[in-house]
């Protein structure tokens, strides 16, 4: 009993204080195959500090959907991530149907995030709304086909036995397929390149970036802390996929897992070191191909 | 196509660049023969390379040049004639690259061009001359930069989106106003005027130790273009020649200023597709051009090199050996960075088929420099009007085809190289000669034409001079003055996401078309 609270425990400290690290490895990944120094590994931690420091600027044409939006959507992340086991241990919470609740508590972050950035008035982030539900359309497709398969690999509709399951397997080619597409998923819902640019000043290019830009101050902060968080969550999605390994030692497991996350974040700096964007039109055919690996990954586990 | 003077132009005068005319040689034509003329030139291939006012010495009446330019004889034919203030018919439906000049006219002496179809300020400033302007306002009335009658669409699925005169980036000022269906763009009309200082009316009454500044400052990533323009200027009007190596010193630095932006431009499409490596690298390598030229003067932008009658600042041996040493190690780091560009399919994705301007309407609007070379216009001043070094050693010109960003991108790496040869080529066999040589009076009574190919495009720069030698009128027309409603027909029916990846493309100056 002992050992679930602790990691109940470590799971909610790793949960909370880890994700602004994952945007800090990325931007020192890049910053090194561009030849530069880049920012310290911990600017994100300053930057929500600084942010949570500091006064605000209310756009009086906004609402209060405007000032509850930063709020719900990091209460959804923050919920999602207490559904989903990181590593081999079991979820904080886990009950038959959770997937769904998972997927949707997103949706329900992007509902308030983009009815925000319509409350606000400004042509820009209406447009950043409409891309940023446009390709939502598409990433929801596959994610959900990309659980379906681990339903059929667990037998169970609950995230943690799901997740758990691959470890139990050898490494079969559905997962691999499901994993690949999630990957995709990953970028996109967390505004990476090739599919978002989070560090570009160009308003009319933006998907995510543009819908916050009205906001300032301690809701700029949580903004960040919740994509971060978001970033981290759906990183630990795909890591089940795709390295289902463990140790069996309860502290050499969260190390690995820790150790995991932040290889991920290297993965996703060396895809942005690499590649450049996408045109804004060719993003749904990537997000298609994502639904399709999902797809056929769950088309041949019922075969 | 022919070898002689098209008959059209021969009711104007030739003149050549950096070679003063007297005032009475420039034709006085009737408008209708006047204008019949520039439409029979502009039909031959001659570009509009200035069309501007002046005052009159009857107040119910407005002068207006014309300076053509025909590449092909490396000649202007220019020609004036005299209009009314109540109006003249406007050129603008018959001949596209007439259309920002008439409106310059417009805004400038408030005579209204008629008919012309998209009568709108371009700086936002007062009428120079008393009573109403164009657009019927009054003295009191305000004139602010950005108020104006926008064109727009309606209908179901359309919206406007309104980006600047602020930016999210560090950039200079400029409105622009989409009409969108969804993501695509069905209008763009661009509203500049933001950063006018009236130079062309502070260069009148001149020259004094002022206006050399006011040329170098004009834009400032064209220090060197526009300095050289004036400069040439002031030595051909007073008959002054520049030794050889002013000369060359002249010529390696408008190169360095071409490497820095080039190299800097392409650095920056990079950014803008979200490719970091080549962004980061070629940030560093503009730097390193910047500080070749801040070697040669003590300034990154060139301020202070170009001097009237030479040079400011000599470049010894051991300068040269220097610069040609960090020149070496330049070329080779901006060919790996820049090549990788061309290597990288998702870039080559972003770069090709996006933001095209087809060879006519590039022709058709009077598109000037590397974007209008990259449509496969076959132009460049440095060897259609050469002056300087140009006359003596000779770039060769590098086109592209397509119109698109790719296009606009390669062109530049293209002359990025021919650069890099002529700078070392001059820095191996400098010649000798006076820094400066001695500049006399300006000749009274003159018409002049200068030009220069800075990185952007041609560089114009026109003077009319009165009895006493002073500048009665300082025309100046830099690339951006042609090119901007090229950005505008580039992103026409195309991604708005694109905008901003076609407008780096062409990289155009505010401040130089807002004077």
């Amino acid at each position: 009993m002992l050992h679930h609270v602790i990691n109940i425990l470590i799971h909610l400290a790793l949960l909370l204080a880890m994700p602004p690290l994952l945007p800090g490895v990325i931007n020192k990944t890049k910053a090194f195959f561009a030849g530069r120094k880049g920012p310290p590994l911990l600017q994100p931690y300053f930057d929500i500090f600084k942010l949570l420091r500091k006064g605000m600027v209310i756009s009086s044409t906004t609402t209060w959907i405007f000032q509850a939006a930063p709020v719900v959507t990091l209460a959804a992340t923050l919920l999602a991530g207490l559904l989903i086991p990181f590593g081999p241990f079991a979820a904080p919470i886990h009950f038959t149907g959770d997937l769904i609740l998972f997927v949707y508590l997103f949706g329900l972050g992007r509902f308030f995030t983009t009815s925000a950035a319509l409350d606000t008035g400004s042509s820009f982030e209406g447009m950043g709304a409409a891309r940023e539900v446009t390709f939502a359309c598409l990433s929801e497709a596959a994610v959900l086909l990309g659980l379906l398969v681990l339903v059929r690999l667990s037998g169970s509709f609950s995230l943690t036995p799901m997740l758990l399951a691959p470890l139990a397997h050898r490494p079969e080619a559905p997962v691999l397929l499901a994993a690949a597409g999630l990957f995709i998923v990953l970028l996109a819902e967390n505004s990476r390149i090739p599919v978002d640019d989070p560090n570009t000043h160009l308003e009319l290019t933006m998907i995510h970036e543009v819908m916050v830009l009205d906001n300032s101050g301690p809701l700029l902060g949580l903004i960040h802390y919740g994509a971060a968080m978001k970033l981290f969550v759906l990183s630990d999605l795909v890591l089940h996929l795709l390295v289902p390994f463990h140790i069996g030692v309860p502290a050499a497991d969260w190390v690995l897992f820790i150790a995991e996350m932040l290889a991920m974040a290297g993965v996703i700096g060396v895809v942005e070191s690499f590649m450049a964007r996408l045109q804004l039109r060719h993003v749904p055919t990537l997000l298609a191909a994502a639904s399709l690996l999902c797809g056929f990954g769950f088309v041949l586990m019922v075969r | 196509m022919t070898q002689t003077t098209p008959s059209s132009t021969m009711s104007f005068v030739e003149i050549i660049n950096g070679q003063p005319l007297e005032r009475s040689a420039i034709p006085d034509l009737p408008l209708p023969q006047f204008q019949n003329a520039i439409l029979d030139a502009v039909q031959d291939g001659h570009r509009v390379a200035a069309l501007f006012g002046t005052p009159h010495q009857d107040p119910a009446k407005l002068n207006v040049y014309a300076v053509l330019a025909d590449d092909r004889r490396s000649r202007f034919h220019a020609a004036g004639t005299s209009v009314s203030v109540d109006g003249f018919p406007s050129l603008t439906p018959r001949c596209p690259q007439a259309h920002l000049f008439e409106r310059e006219i417009a805004e400038q002496y408030g005579v209204k061009p008629l008919g012309h179809p998209w009568l709108k300020p371009v700086r936002f400033h007062r009428s120079y001359r008393a009573g109403t302007d164009a657009w019927n306002r009054t003295a009191t009335d305000v004139v602010q930069a950005g108020v104006m009658e926008f064109y727009q669409i309606t209908g179901g699925q359309v919206h406007e989106v309104a980006v600047g005169p602020i930016h999210a980036g560090i950039i200079e000022p400029g409105h622009f106003r989409f009409q969108c269906d969804g993501e695509t763009i069905l209008h763009l009309e661009i509203s500049l005027g933001y950063q006018h200082r009236g130079v062309e009316r502070a260069m009148q009454g001149g020259p004094d130790h002022r206006s050399l500044h006011y040329a170098e400052t004009l834009a400032g990533d064209t220090t060197i273009g526009h300095g050289c323009a004036y400069a040439h200027m002031l030595e051909s009007l007073s008959h002054c020649r520049i030794s050889p190596r002013a000369a060359a010193i002249r010529g390696i630095a408008l190169e360095l200023e071409r490497l820095a932006n080039h190299v800097g431009d392409l650095g920056a499409l990079s950014g803008d597709v979200g490719f970091l490596p080549t962004a980061s690298f070629c940030g560093r390598i503009r730097g390193d051009f910047l500080n070749m030229t801040a070697a040669l003067c003590g300034s990154r932008f060139g301020r202070g090199l170009v001097r009237i009658g030479g040079v400011g600042f000599d470049v010894e041996t051991t300068l040269a050996a220097d610069l040609l040493k960090r020149l070496d190690v330049a070329e080779q780091e901006s060919r790996g960075a820049i090549t990788l560009l061309w290597e990288t399919s998702s870039v080559m994705a972003r770069f090709e088929g996006i933001g095209t301007v087809p060879k006519d309407t590039a022709a058709e609007l009077g598109m000037v420099g590397p974007a209008a070379r990259a449509c496969g216009l076959d132009m460049d001043s440095r060897r259609d009007h050469p002056s300087g070094i140009y006359r003596f050693s000779h770039v060769p010109v590098s086109t592209w085809r397509g119109g698109d960003v790719f296009a606009r991108a390669y062109v530049r790496w293209l002359e990025i190289q021919r650069s890099i040869q002529f700078v070392r080529d001059q820095l191996k066999t400098l010649p000798s000669g006076e820094l400066r040589s001695a500049v006399a009076a300006l000749q009274p009574n003159a018409f002049a034409v200068t030009m220069q190919e800075a990185w952007r495009g041609e560089v114009c720069h026109i003077a009319l001079t009165d009895a006493q030698g002073r500048f009665e009128r300082y025309k100046i027309v830099d690339p951006s003055f042609h090119n901007w409603m090229g950005v505008a027909m580039a992103v026409r029916g195309k991604q708005i996401s694109d905008f901003p990846l076609c407008n780096k493309s062409f990289s155009l100056s505010y401040c130089g078309h807002d004077l």
